[in-house]
């Protein structure tokens, strides 16, 4: 609630005298988004993108055709020397600001309130969620789950459960980028961060690092391994007695203690 | 000519030419860094080197020369020194002897950025050199930081004298409401650096005490935040954009009204609504560069807004040139071709900036090729027509001669497909998922196709970007003579002879009441 708030504050704020027509509209579009049960943001992506892809193409038509229509008609030529047009009245000068503010105005808005629905679903994460930390370092994703089993460079989740990643980084910058959930956010040392997705049909996807941080970037690559829920458990049950012969292994902290992690980074730097 | 009269003149069209020398030779290093970069990706796995330290080392030096040694020292070095007093009618900037200590900066910010090619341990950190990286690499952050605040602290100088020169040096009658839309632009693009250059310089000062002197700024382990870099770069590597676009945008208006002799369409819609409206509101955008870097939620909203509402002076702007096509009378030479270029890649590139504004749509296509292929159309591209547009257009006033026109559309025409097929495709794998910075895609093999063409198409826009340098070098040599005035303008900067004498003019020019930079007649 409270973050709610400082969201809708902090927009509107921004926004200043356009915020009557501004949050109308952003409401009816929350009402739109309401009406869908089972919320995939990744879908949701597909559809806006392709509406503001849509749009643009139209606005950029419009426009090229307008500019190649004055071109052709004004190209130099006996009885055309020197352009003709005619100084604007006050009237007509202030109308040409008025009218493209209005135009473009409207656009920015409409396109505002449809990004900030389509944030929404991306930012609140479902309740019924499997959530899994994330430690990115020089050049591996490393996973724990809820139960400590541990995974790198392979995301192994059950299809039909939102999945929530808290990030972290043990040294540079990372960021999670997972292509075909058109999902990504950073991860850095000292901040946690968190990103989630839908993974609904079982099968494999790319995660890659979107964020340069380091010599192998181009190189830091895991998958998203979704499977059918029983598949799934028996995976996770596999994982844990395995787990539990280990104990003395996985006892160890889950992170670097905070004073060596730069060290460490410095030498993983010089290393390669 | 001799050599020592040029390295130490204060005459601001021979500081103009320096800049514009030293701009070209940045953007041909900057260029070939490109084109290895491309040549190495045009097949999965090593292609033309095995260390991707050289690919990122060619990339860092792609970035930040072509950003700091190409275009900003092009558009506010040359135009801006070279144009500015000559168009407000002044014998020569207020601090003559200033300017050229810019200038000497200049060169010595570009000959340490050439450095990194003969160094041990390049830097490698990116030209945006984001901590943790930057302070643990082995590559040398300190030169980084370095080339940015002496080429910053050279245009800081530049801003300060041309903002004085407009204030106090215009010729007698020459009214603000008279001004040339480029001289608009620069006073925008100086204001802008004067605010906004420090912010640069503190975030490259500190990653390097963080490094050398062991200071924890951006170290969280000992109370620093990474963040917090990220904040100062783009607070002031947004506005920075606007350095660009202002004096590029301004060379296209410059262009249009005296290729198509027309006036510019409404005047004061450009200046205030345009150039003021960027002005202010181009520092409240900054933080669409960190859309997937874990802001507040608040903040990348609140942005959103913002930066969707830059529209509207950019849009106003479109207008105020498409508007001055209408009705006009277009003459197609080489520096037109180049003005209405800009017009289609800038409309592309702004277009395609429309779903990066919006946070939910860019996390994700951020750090993807699609970004670099819409900043390539909105700012790199588009920046680099108006400056070879610009170079053409008042090629005749710099050496007296005339360029080929032949040649000069030839150029142009290989130049705009090459562009298209490198940056389009670009941005079609973006969407697919291709990040950026990227020395390998072994984990993207069905792209493999795509950077070929992009490959091919560089190698294609590279051949019309040196026919353009041929061209200007063979017709400074031997040109056929331009006359003082060849396009038929009432600018002032074509009111003196080809090319003008130290001073200008020989007696200084006043103006009189029904006179306009943009009042074309017939012949
Ligand atoms: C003219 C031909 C050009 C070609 C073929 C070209 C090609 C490229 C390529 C392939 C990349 C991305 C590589 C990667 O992410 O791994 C890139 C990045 C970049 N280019 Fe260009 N470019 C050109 C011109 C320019 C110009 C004129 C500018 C001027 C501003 C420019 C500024 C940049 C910047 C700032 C980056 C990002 C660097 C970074 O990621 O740190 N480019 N260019
Ligand atoms: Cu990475
Ligand atoms: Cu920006």
């Amino acid at each position: 609630m409270h973050d709610k708030l400082k969201l809708a504050t902090g927009a509107l704020a921004t926004l200043l005298l356009a915020a009557p027509v501004w949050a109308s509209a952003a409401a009816g579009a929350v009402a739109e988004g309401a009406m869908v049960k089972i919320k995939d943001p990744a879908r949701e992506w597909d559809h806006l993108w392709h509406e503001v892809i849509v749009d643009i193409s139209i606005i950029g038509v419009l426009f090229a055709l307008v500019t190649a229509w004055f071109i052709w008609n004004s190209r130099r030529r006996p009885g055309n020397e020197v352009g003709a047009s005619t100084k604007l009245t006050p009237a007509g000068a202030v109308g040409w600001v008025v009218l493209p503010v209005f135009v473009f105005l409207s656009i920015d808005l409409y396109t505002a309130a449809n990004g900030w629905v389509l944030w929404n679903s991306y930012r609140d994460v479902p309740a019924n969620r499997l959530e899994v930390k994330l430690e990115a370092g020089m050049y591996s994703w490393d996973y724990t789950y809820p139960n400590g089993v541990r995974t790198q460079n392979e995301l192994i989740v059950p299809a039909g459960t939102p999945v929530l990643l808290r990030m972290t980084s043990r040294d540079t910058l990372h960021s999670h980028y997972i292509p075909d959930f058109r999902v990504k956010e950073d991860s850095m040392p000292g901040r946690i961060t968190y990103l989630w997705f839908n993974p609904t049909k079982p099968g494999e996807h790319i995660v890659t690092c979107a964020e340069y941080c380091g010599v192998m970037h181009g190189y830091m690559a895991g998958r998203l391994i979704i499977k059918a829920p029983e598949e799934y458990a028996a995976w996770m049950k596999d994982e844990e007695t395995r787990l539990a012969s280990t104990v003395p292994e996985s006892a160890k902290p889950a992170a670097m203690p905070a004073a060596a992690t730069k060290k460490s980074a410095k030498s993983a730097a010089k290393k390669t | 000519m001799n050599l020592k009269e040029w390295i130490f003149t204060t005459d601001h069209k021979r500081v103009g030419v320096l800049y514009l020398i030293g701009s070209i030779a940045a953007f041909v290093i900057a260029g070939i860094m490109a084109l290895l970069m491309r040549a190495e990706l045009s097949t999965i796995g090593p292609t033309i080197t095995s260390n991707p330290t050289q690919y990122n080392v060619w990339l860092y030096t792609h970035g930040a020369v072509m950003i700091l040694g190409f275009q900003i020292p092009a558009l506010t070095g040359f135009f801006a020194n070279y144009c500015i007093p000559l168009m407000i009618g002044a014998k020569d900037v207020a601090f003559p002897r200033v300017n050229a200590l810019s200038v000497w900066l200049f060169y010595v910010g570009v000959i340490l950025a050439c450095l990194t090619f003969f160094i041990p341990d390049p830097p490698d950190v990116m030209w945006t050199g984001y901590p943790p990286y930057s302070t643990i690499t082995t590559g040398n952050t300190a030169m980084y930081s370095f080339t940015v605040l002496i080429l910053g602290f050279a245009s800081i100088i530049g801003g300060v004298n041309f903002l004085t020169t407009v204030a106090y040096m215009r010729a007698p009658g020459l009214k603000l409401s008279k001004l040339n839309i480029f001289v608009w632009c620069t006073l925008g693009a100086f204001i802008l650096q004067l605010i906004f250059v420090p912010v640069l310089g503190t975030a490259v000062t500190l990653i390097s005490m963080d490094k050398y002197l062991g200071t924890n700024f951006f170290d969280p382990t000992k109370g620093g935040d990474v963040l917090t870099y990220q904040n100062l770069f783009w607070f002031y590597s947004h506005p920075a954009v606007y350095v660009i676009f202002l004096p590029f945008i301004g060379v296209v208006f410059e262009i249009i009204a005296a290729h198509a002799k027309n006036m510019v369409f409404n005047y004061k819609m450009v200046v205030y609504g345009g150039i003021g409206g960027i002005v202010v509101m181009s520092g409240e955008v900054w933080i669409h560069h960190l859309y997937v870097s874990g802001m507040a939620d608040w903040l990348r909203i609140g942005q959103m807004v913002t930066t969707l509402l830059i529209s509207i002076p950019v849009g106003l702007m479109m207008i105020g040139l498409i508007g001055t096509l209408y009705k006009s009378s277009i003459a197609f030479t080489t520096p037109m071709m180049y003005a209405l270029g800009v017009v289609f890649l800038f409309l592309i590139g702004g277009l395609t900036g429309i779903p990066l504004a919006l946070p939910s749509l860019t996390i994700a296509v951020s750090d993807t090729y699609y970004v670099v292929g819409h900043f390539h159309y909105v700012m790199a591209v588009a920046g680099t027509f108006a400056i070879f547009g610009g170079v053409y257009h008042w090629f005749p006033k710099v050496t007296g001669r005339m360029y080929n026109e032949f040649w000069g559309k030839v150029g142009f025409w290989i130049t705009f497909v090459g562009v298209n097929i490198v940056f389009w495709i670009m941005m079609d794998v973006g969407v697919q998922g291709m990040p950026r910075r990227y020395y390998d895609y072994a984990h993207f093999p069905q792209f493999e196709g795509a950077h070929q063409w992009m490959t091919l198409g560089a190698g294609i826009l590279a051949v019309g970007f040196t026919i353009a340098i041929l061209n200007w070098i063979l017709g400074a040599m031997k040109g056929a003579p331009a006359g003082d005035n060849p396009w038929g303008s009432p600018s002032l900067e074509w009111s003196t002879v080809s090319p003008p004498p130290h001073g200008n003019w020989p007696t200084p020019p006043s103006v009189s009441e029904d006179w306009h930079p943009y009042g074309f007649k017939k012949a």
